[in-house]
């Protein structure tokens, strides 16, 4: 005799522990508002204030990490931005590559990327030096002694 | 789309008309379109953050080093570079904000498409605010 499952029963029962697909989806949205904000601040005060990308140069740099507000403020930048693009091209390996040993590669390159940059980038906000001692004197912020 | 906010599903009053089918890949329109738009502008975007650590970690170095290389995003060909990179960008943060509406916000389930083309004038705009005054600071000084 068939029986009959209760309407909207699972096909199979769902799996315990953390739905960590979820939480990427999650992530895209809340680190998608927080990118808007972050990325548009960045472009604004690199590219429409004053000479704009004519202005940027080390000293440029050295100015404004003198100061914690931007150096935090790329330090998220540089977080959020990163792992929301690598996340999405990893929506699109699963999209484009089936299981195996080339989606496996891509996924892995993809990740190694992401830890290498982050480290780096991190690293280098915060033992960031503005005023490297040999450096010729009219490349540096205003505030070093040799300047 | 019926316009109903009873949970049930009706059907069409009457069947879509069409003279062509919409689109040729996928379901065509609006939709379609600003899902394309969305993964290239997001690869895009990938690939020049990738670059973009690594040429602003050049401050490490030294100076000149990144002086050199900042110098390169100041010619004219890579001034008008950056504006496609800032269109790509700002297409990108609005039609992220409007899939976050139609995901969380009936109304705007129902009405993508009207979101998609309200997308398309909110980057006209911004782009009319930004393309000049970038390329005044690109071609001068």
């Amino acid at each position: 005799m068939t029986t009959i499952e209760a309407p909207r029963s699972p096909s199979r029962p769902a799996r315990r522990g953390v739905n960590l697909e979820k939480w990427g989806w999650i992530y895209m949205r809340v680190s998608g508002v927080l990118l808007v904000v972050l990325i548009f601040g960045h472009l604004f005060v690199n590219l429409l204030v004053g000479e704009g990308v004519k202005a940027i140069d080390f000293g440029f740099v050295a100015g404004k990490w003198a100061s914690p507000f931007w150096q935090w403020y790329d330090f998220f930048l540089l977080w959020f931005a990163l792992i929301h693009g690598a996340n999405g091209m990893r929506t699109l390996v699963n999209d484009y590559t089936n299981p195996g040993k080339v989606q496996t590669t891509l996924k892995v390159a993809l990740g190694a990327a992401v830890v290498v940059l982050l480290t780096l980038g991190t690293l280098v906000i915060f033992t960031f030096d503005a005023c490297p001692a040999g450096s010729p004197a009219e490349l540096l912020p205003s505030f070093c002694p040799a300047a | 789309m019926s316009e109903s906010a009873t949970g049930t599903l009706t059907a069409p009053e009457q069947p879509a008309k069409r003279s062509r089918p919409g689109g040729t890949l996928y379901r065509g329109n609006e939709g379609m379109w600003s899902w394309v738009l969305h993964r290239i502008t997001g690869v895009a975007i990938f690939f020049f953050l990738l670059v973009h650590i690594l040429d602003t970690a050049l401050v490490r170095v030294s100076p000149e080093a990144y002086n050199v290389v900042i110098g390169a995003y100041q010619t004219p060909i890579m001034g008008l570079g950056e504006v496609a990179l800032v269109g790509a960008i700002v297409f990108h943060a609005y039609n992220g904000l409007r899939i976050i509406l139609v995901d969380f916000w009936s109304w705007a389930t129902r009405h993508q498409r009207l979101l998609f083309y309200i997308v398309i004038a909110l980057w006209v705009i911004t782009m009319l605010g930004f393309t000049p005054r970038h390329l005044i600071n690109v071609f001068s000084h």
